[in-house]
Order: C-alpha cells, then sequence, then structure tokens
C-alpha cells in the first residue's frame, strides 16, 4: 500500500514540480511527464499483485476531517480499473510530450502537465478511495482537472463553452453522488465503505437512481451524453484519449462499487441497465454516424461503448437477482472486459485523430484523404484501432462483445417467462451496433486515410514524430494481444466477480468462469486459424504475381477524362442511406445553396447534425433556469449598502435560530 | 473444450474449398436454361479462375496496401468461417459455444476490408457501392443473429455444429412454422450477403445499378479471382445454413449423408437462385431496407414462438 501511496505522490509531486517550473517548457514536461511514467510504473506493482493473488491492501489513518478518514484499499475491484488507468496514462503522457511540442512557444505547458497529473492521480485515488468523502475529494480533483485540460485552447469560443459544458455537467453529476454518499454514511453512522450497511435502509432504490444518474453522468450514458460530444473535441488528442479511455470508465467503477456497496439489486435495475445501454449503444452509433469531425465522432462511440458496457452489467445484475451464476459471468465479465478493451482502443483511435489533426490541422473528415500514404503509421494503427471497435476478428473488442452475446444467447436459450424478451433484444441491439459501428469506422477511415486529399493542404501533411508513434504502435499490439489472450484475461477477473456477487457464487464461478474462457480459447484458435490463412495467402499471391508484370495505373473512371479529388465520394454521402433511415431522430439539417443561372459558379451544401437531447432538452431547460432566476434580479441592486444589509439580516436570522 | 477433430468434419469445409465454384456454374446454366438459352459449362467459374490467376496486376496509383489487403482479408475471413460451418448434421471442423456470433463477425471482417478496399481506390462508384453494402449489412446482421438465436432455443445448442445435428437427426424441421420463418429470414439474408437479385443484380452493366460488383470494378488478375472464388464460398456455406434447415437426411451412413448433402447444397441454392433471378427484377434501391426489415420482423416472430 506504501508503494501505491508513493506512486500517487510521485504523480503529484512531479505535478507541483512541473507549475513551479513552468517558465522552461522542456523541463516542465520532462518533469510532468516523466514524474507520471514512473509514478504509473510504481502504482501498476501493487495493482497486479492484488490482481493476481485476489489479495487486499489497505491502510487506514484517522484524519480530522468531518467525517473523514483516509481509508484507502486496493481490492481486485479497484485494481481492474487501476490496470487502464496506470496503462494508458503512461502512454497518453508520452504522446502528449510530442503532441504539445507544438505549442511550446505559445503555451505554459507546466501548467498543462500540473493539472494532467492531478487528474491522473485523482484518478488513482478514486479507484482506492474507501471512505466517502476521501471518494468525493478525489472525484472532484479528476474532474475538475480535466476543465483546465479541456480548455488549453482557451482562447477559442468553442473550446470555451466545451469546458463550460463540461464543467456544469460533471458537477449536475456530482451532486448526486454527494446525496449518495450522504445518505449512505447517514444511514449507516460512518463514511468508511466497509462500515456501509443498505440491509436497514429501506430506499434501496432510490440509493441505485442516485448512483445511475451520478456516474452515469461521468461515463455518458444517454441522456447524460452531452459533455462528451463537446468536451473531447475542444481538448488536445492525448487528454481526450485519458479522459474517454479511462476517465469515463471510472464512472463504470462507481457502478461496480456501489453494486458491491448496495447488494443484490431487484430484477427491475438489471432492465433499467439494459435499457440504458441499448439506447447509449444504437443513439451513441447512430450519431456518430451523422457527425464528420472526427474527434466528436469518436465521443459518440464512447457513448455507444459505454452502452455495450452497461448492458453486460444489466445481464449480470439480472443474474445476480435470478441466482445464475451463467449470466453473471457472461455479462460482468464481458463488461470488465470490454472496459479494458475499450481503453485500449479509444485511446489509440483519439491518439490517431490527434495525429491527423496535427499534420492537417483539421478534424473535418470531408477535408481529409489519402493520409495513409504521408502517414502509413498513423494510418495503420488507426485501422487497427477502427477493427477492433467493430468487434471484428481477430481483435480484442470481438472477446469481450462475444461473451455478452453469449450471455444474451444463453439467456435466449434457457430462461423462461416473459422476462426473457430483454436477452433477444440485446442480441439484435448488440448486431445493429456493430453493424452500424462497421460503417461508421469504414467512413472515418476510408474518406480520412484513403483516396486522394481532398484538399490542397493535404498534400504536404507529414507523419508525426516517434514519441507520438509509439504509444500508438503499443496500443495496437495491446489491442491483438487482448484479443488473443481472452481467455487469459478474462480468468485474472474471478476475484472481481466475486465480489461482484459478494462471493454467493463461490463455487460457480470459477466452473463457469473456465467455460467461458474456454469458449475464448476456441475464439483465439479460430483467430489463429485466420492468421495463418491470411498469410498463407499472402505468400499464395506474391508467387502468383512474382514472375509477373505489375502495372500501376490510374482509377477506372468510366471513361471519364479529367477527374479531380473532388469528384470522391464523400464522408456524408458515404452514410447518408443510413441517415436517411434514421432522419427522425438525428434531425439532420442541411443548408444548401444551390445552383443558379446558366453557369453557375458557386454551390454549397452544409450538414449539420446537433445533439437532440441537447437541442430539446438541455437548452430550453437552462434556458427557462435562467428566465426564472433574471426574475430575482432585483435582489442584486450593485449598492454596497444593500449588501451590507442581506449580511446583517443573515447574521441576525441566524443569531435567532441558534439562540432559540 | 469443446473442439472436436474428427476425420468426417475435414469433408465439408472440402467440399465447400472444392465444389463451390460449381454453384455459380449450375446457377448460370439454370438461369440460361430458363431462359431458352444453352449455358456456359458447368465447369466454366472453374476455368474463369484459373485464367484470372495466370494474369499480372494493375493497380490504381492512388491505391495503398489496403487495396491490395482487400481480397486477401476476404478470402481469408470466409475461408475461416468455412471452418465452423457444418454440412448439415456432419460437424464442422471447430465448432464451441456461440461460435455462430464468431461466424457473423467473420462474414463482417471480409466485408470491412472489401468495403476500404473500394474507397481506395478514390472512385465515386466504388464509394457508392461501398455505402449501399455496409447500409444493408448492417440491416442483415440482426436478422441473421435472432434466427440463428431461434434456431439454438430450438434446438438447444448454441454452436453451429449442435443446432444443425438436431435440426437433421430429428423430424423434419419445417413442420414447426417458427422455422418456416427463420428459413425466410436467412433466406432473405442469403440473397442479400451474396448479392443477388432482388437485392444486387451481379449482371447489370452500369456502374451505378450494382452494389458489390461495382466494389470490386478496380481489382483484376489474381485478386478479382480471389474475390471471385470467395464469392462462390460465402454463397456455399451461407446456403449451408438453408439447407441444413430444409435437408431432411438422416440415413445414418456417412458416405450417404455427405452425397446427398452435397447433391443438396449444389442443386438447392442453385434452383432458387435460378428461378428467382429468372422471374424477377432488381427491387430498387428504397425497397431493399423494407425487405431486410421484414426479414429482421421474421426472425424476431420465429424467436417468439419459441420463446412463448
Amino acid at each position: 500500500m506504501i508503494v501505491f501511496l508513493l506512486s500517487v505522490i510521485i504523480i503529484v509531486a512531479s505535478g507541483f514540480a512541473a507549475l513551479v517550473t513552468r517558465r522552461s517548457n522542456s523541463l516542465s514536461t520532462f518533469l510532468g511527464v516523466g514524474g507520471v511514467c514512473a509514478g504509473s510504473l510504481i502504482g501498476l506493482i501493487p495493482t497486479f499483485n492484488v490482481l493476481i493473488h485476489g489479495s487486499r491492501l489497505s491502510l487506514h489513518l484517522p484524519w480530522h476531517f468531518a467525517w473523514g478518514s483516509f481509508f484507502v484499499e486496493i481490492d481486485p475491484l479497484s485494481s481492474f480499473f487501476l490496470i487502464p488507468v496506470f496503462g494508458v496514462s503512461i502512454l497518453t503522457a508520452v504522446y502528449g510530450a510530442g503532441y504539445l511540442q507544438h505549442y511550446r512557444q505559445t503555451h505554459l505547458l507546466g501548467v498543462h502537465w500540473f493539472f494532467f497529473n492531478l487528474l491522473v492521480a485523482g484518478m488513482a485515488m478514486v479507484a482506492v478511495a474507501g471512505n466517502g468523502v476521501l471518494f468525493l475529494i478525489s472525484w472532484e480533483v479528476m474532474s475538475l482537472a480535466p476543465f483546465f485540460l479541456v480548455t488549453f485552447h482557451s482562447d477559442q469560443s468553442k473550446v470555451q463553452h466545451a469546458g463550460w459544458v463540461y464543467l456544469v455537467a460533471t458537477h449536475l453529476g456530482a451532486i448526486f453522488l454527494l446525496v449518495f454518499f450522504l445518505l449512505m454514511g447517514v444511514n449507516s453512522g460512518s463514511m468508511d465503505f466497509d462500515h456501509f450497511n443498505p440491509s436497514g435502509y429501506h430506499h434501496l432504490s432510490l440509493l441505485f437512481l442516485l448512483a445511475v444518474i451520478g456516474f452515469g453522468s461521468k461515463s455518458g450514458f444517454i441522456p447524460f451524453h452531452v459533455w462528451l460530444p463537446e468536451a473531447h473535441p475542444a481538448a488536445p488528442s492525448h487528454v481526450s484519449a485519458l479522459m474517454s479511455g479511462v476517465m469515463i470508465k471510472m464512472g463504470i467503477y462507481g457502478l461496480f462499487r456501489s453494486l458491491v456497496l448496495l447488494g443484490v439489486p431487484s430484477v427491475g435495475w438489471g432492465y433499467v441497465f439494459i435499457g440504458i445501454g441499448l439506447i447509449s449503444g444504437i443513439a451513441g452509433v447512430t450519431f456518430a454516424l451523422a457527425q464528420h469531425d472526427l474527434k466528436r465522432l469518436l465521443a459518440y462511440h464512447s457513448v455507444e461503448n459505454i452502452g455495450i458496457i452497461s448492458i453486460g452489467i444489466g445481464i449480470g445484475m439480472l443474474g445476480l437477482s435470478w441466482d445464475n451464476p451463467v449470466l453473471v459471468v457472461m455479462g460482468m465479465g464481458g463488461a470488465l472486459l470490454h472496459v479494458l478493451n475499450h481503453s485500449l482502443f479509444k485511446s489509440l483511435l483519439f491518439l490517431g485523430a490527434g495525429s491527423v489533426q496535427h499534420a492537417s490541422g483539421t478534424l473535418e473528415i470531408e477535408h481529409m484523404g489519402g493520409l495513409l500514404k504521408r502517414m502509413p503509421i498513423t494510418g495503420m494503427t488507426f485501422l487497427v484501432g477502427a477493427a477492433a471497435i467493430c468487434g471484428l476478428p481477430p481483435l480484442n473488442g470481438f472477446i469481450s462483445e462475444f461473451l455478452i452475446y453469449q450471455g444474451s444467447v444463453y439467456g435466449s436459450m434457457f430462461l423462461e417467462g416473459a422476462t426473457v424478451g430483454a436477452m433477444p433484444a440485446v442480441i439484435a441491439g448488440l448486431a445493429l451496433i456493430g453493424g452500424l459501428a462497421a460503417i461508421c469506422f469504414t467512413k472515418a477511415f476510408g474518406i480520412v486515410f484513403l483516396g486522394t486529399a481532398r484538399r490542397e493542404k493535404g498534400v504536404s501533411v507529414r507523419e508525426s514524430r516517434l514519441s507520438m508513434k509509439i504509444p500508438m504502435l503499443i496500443l495496437s499490439a495491446l489491442c491483438l494481444l487482448c484479443g488473443l489472450l481472452g481467455a487469459d484475461i478474462l480468468k485474472t477477473a474471478a476475484p472481481v466477480l466475486n465480489m461482484v456477487t459478494m462471493n454467493r457464487f463461490l463455487d460457480a464461478i470459477p466452473l463457469e468462469l473456465i467455460k467461458a474462457a474456454n469458449s475464448l480459447r476456441s475464439v483465439t484458435w479460430v483467430f489463429a486459424g485466420l492468421i495463418l490463412i491470411l498469410t498463407g495467402l499472402i505468400f499464395f499471391r506474391k508467387w502468383l504475381l512474382s514472375k509477373r508484370y505489375v502495372q500501376e495505373g490510374v482509377t477506372w473512371d468510366c471513361g471519364y477524362i479529367r477527374p479531380t479529388s473532388r469528384m470522391q465520394y464523400t464522408a456524408s454521402s458515404f452514410v447518408q442511406p443510413v441517415t436517411g433511415f434514421f432522419r427522425n431522430i438525428l434531425q439532420t439539417r442541411n443548408i444548401v445553396s444551390p445552383p443558379h443561372g446558366l453557369f453557375p459558379t458557386k454551390v454549397s451544401l452544409t450538414t449539420k447534425t446537433p445533439d437532440v437531447f441537447e437541442k430539446k432538452f438541455y437548452s430550453p431547460l437552462f434556458e427557462g433556469t435562467k428566465r426564472i432566476l433574471f426574475g430575482l434580479r432585483w435582489i442584486q441592486q450593485g449598492r454596497i449598502q444593500l449588501y451590507i444589509a442581506y449580511i446583517v439580516i443573515t447574521l441576525i436570522i441566524l443569531l435567532i435560530w441558534k439562540v432559540r | 473444450m469443446m473442439t472436436y477433430w474428427s476425420h468426417q468434419s475435414i469433408s465439408p469445409v472440402i467440399s465447400a474449398i472444392f465444389l463451390a465454384p460449381l454453384l455459380f456454374g449450375v446457377i448460370n446454366w439454370i438461369k440460361a436454361f430458363l431462359s431458352g438459352r444453352r449455358g456456359a459449362p458447368w465447369l466454366q467459374p472453374y476455368f474463369d479462375l484459373w485464367k484470372l490467376m495466370r494474369k499480372s496486376a494493375v493497380y490504381s496509383r492512388t491505391t495503398t496496401w489496403i487495396f491490395r489487403a482487400g481480397p486477401l482479408v476476404g478470402l481469408g475471413a470466409i475461408l475461416t468461417a468455412a471452418m465452423i460451418m457444418p454440412m448439415g448434421n456432419i460437424p464442422a471442423l471447430v465448432s464451441f459455444p456461440g461460435d455462430f456470433v464468431l461466424f457473423a463477425y467473420l462474414l463482417a471482417l471480409g466485408r470491412f476490408f472489401t468495403i476500404i478496399a473500394a474507397l481506395d481506390t478514390g472512385s465515386s462508384f466504388q464509394g457508392m457501392g461501398a455505402s449501399r453494402e455496409a447500409y444493408f449489412s448492417a440491416l442483415s446482421e440482426p436478422a441473421l443473429l435472432l434466427a440463428l438465436t431461434a434456431v439454438a432455443r430450438r434446438t438447444g445448442s448454441n454452436s453451429l455444429s449442435g443446432m444443425y445435428e438436431v435440426l437433421s437427426s430429428g423430424s423434419w424441421a419445417l413442420v414447426s412454422p417458427a422455422m418456416v420463418l427463420v428459413f425466410i429470414a436467412i433466406f432473405i439474408v442469403f440473397l442479400t450477403e451474396n448479392a443477388r437479385i432482388p437485392v444486387d443484380d451481379p449482371t447489370t452493366h452500369l456502374e451505378l445499378t450494382m452494389i458489390h460488383e461495382v466494389m470490386v470494378l478496380d481489382h483484376g488478375g489474381p485478386d478479382l479471382a480471389f474475390i471471385n472464388y470467395g464469392a462462390a464460398l460465402k454463397m456455399w456455406i451461407l446456403g449451408q445454413l438453408l439447407i441444413g434447415i430444409v435437408n431432411p437426411v438422416h440415413t445414418g451412413i456417412m458416405w450417404l449423408n455427405q452425397t446427398i448433402s452435397i447433391v443438396v447444397s449444389l442443386s438447392g441454392p442453385a434452383i432458387a437462385v435460378g428461378l428467382i433471378e429468372f422471374s424477377m427484377a432488381r427491387l430498387r434501391l428504397k425497397r431493399v431496407p423494407q425487405l431486410l426489415v421484414a426479414a429482421g420482423i421474421f426472425s424476431v416472430l420465429a424467436l417468439i414462438m419459441e420463446l412463448r
């Protein structure tokens, strides 16, 4: 435990060091990044230790703070989430060092690294906090630091807006968590997690609701997702990668933790999670389809993947309330694996998007094209990430989705009664999500990296520097590795599953895990077969073409004489059939200036797909609030005497209340 | 581990690998026969493949390694999928719980690479075909998986080999109305995935109206051979999903079973596709999603019947 605290201290201290040395950008970057790497590497030691041995490490120090105690504990659940926290932090920090080189003349990087390190430390502390107050403080650090990271380009009004949306969203969520922990604490007389005792509490469903809203708004459950598509495009890419890959998973961690704290849920909650998951998954990917800002598109895919995780949790919760260990293993196991997998391929994709933005100066997909030739490494790693997120074999995305599929297939096959309906719905939902994600990522990869450059700027694009390429290469290698080692990774989740089920299936879970791991092992055999066949085919074609004349020519253009790069299919036209199908949900606006006259010179089409929830729900809500609050403006007169009078009146009221 | 390797289970793969192109030959012959022409010899697809294999290659200057990877991954994924596809009650080379999900995702892998290979050419025709292919397959995937889930529920087995072993050994599956619906749903998926009428017309002469054919417009030589062979193989293994439901053969003698299965595998899909292509035209593009949603609804209905 001391080792773990040491790592957090290193991370925080190096953050302060970066802040102090902010006058020298190279020194502060070195200190900040070095601190994250060293601290995270040290932190991984106790993490793996706990996960492998299934033990616990804890430290309980008295702390003179209202209800607080410095109680930290690494149990298997914490350690499972700490792996992406530390692992991805190292890679994104190294990438960030290269990424921010570009801004060393204009920005104080030390400040950035200070908040970056705080974010990493905050996430690590959230995962180990064993006391409600400590948890909330860590949560606040983790939530506030990104605000300063997102607003890195604080001179752009769009970025400012994104920062505010993020800040408001995260604090609205935090309010629910505050109430959640207060109710738990009041009820059990202590804020320490191990003293929480929900059995005497009557409004268990209320507590669950608070947890779902509070943690869900951090994770990006629909309709609490509005901050993701705003904040991710605004932030520097390594920050988006860390936020999307890891930070939003802390919301999932919170949900798992509240499952441990609150005990077996009623059946209804399983359905709620499946429902939220299906809505988030399908709506997330549908909104992603209509985006042509690369990072906004990726942000919506985070919503989709959080939806998949939520479906898995829902299936697991149904298994818990029905005493069915198979569903628990498939659902919860799949959800846990997807947490890990998503942290890999989503941060990979965001890093790739960052390299693209760096090189081409834009995130607008429609302006790009042909980048694979100029950025071979970025392109290849982005392709790996894209295939992984679509759940394509032989990469890691398939493994976790496969487990969730298997859970729902099992449910559809063997369960009885009217309640089974949720299981086929999950199968249909996952299949639809998979298909739509494939459209979205063939679009994203195809339009950005393939074909020819659609703007002049694309021609001068160069591959990013080494420190940006290495993290991407490592992440894509990990995507493949986790695809091939799915069975072994699933087995390490055994202590976590035992925790989440409160050791109710101590005998059954290892048994079911072995079964699930065996079918994953068979999947791996097929993966191996696939790789073998592909290798064979490559050599076969090489042999076929070895003695022959291989020519280069132009793409077949149906005899047209002067094709230009502008004639290529665009991202919008690529997805138009699908967005047409979902037009009632998406409400895409087309701004067309049609050709006029005999010799039209200027024609344009702009499509915009704003977030329906923001436009139809949040904007009216906040506008209404603003109107009501404006009614109170008469209180604010701007005269100092009046304010003093307010203070005096308040004091008198308080005095009377106290004396009474 | 539920993977088993036996000398019989090699036969579905072997017959798929060697006989798949013959399926195209038979279809073309039937179509010609029905319209009163004398068709090309049955072995014509083999001759075509042989010819393409011996050609040299031309690649567009616009393209990258993705374009060259497309045909390889397309064929590789189908070949891998053939390893988990049984032939009637003869189990597949590999089978394990939930393998039909992997089957669907292997098809998706091949499609993904075919689509990005099409986009790699930078041609708007191929982009158009890619867009349609991606769209239609996103709608057909839920139908396929739900239909197979209904079969899983009925047979109590969640691997393809297990399912089709039960289906082919029991009473004739089509006596159950749910299986009729499953059959229709899978048949629509079969036509979509194989780019046949009424979803797509492989013989049209206009790039604008094509879906699958236009995506592979720029491929030639060995690459085109890979693509065509992959298409034949895909038709064969997706055909197995249908034949397993309707083929009532369970003689108990292995070689007889195999022979009958092969004959039915060749003639069944060929006759069905031939008859459809002879008798109707391609649907308008706007109608195709409706057809696919209908397939999805059939699957859901079948599942509801099985669940009750």
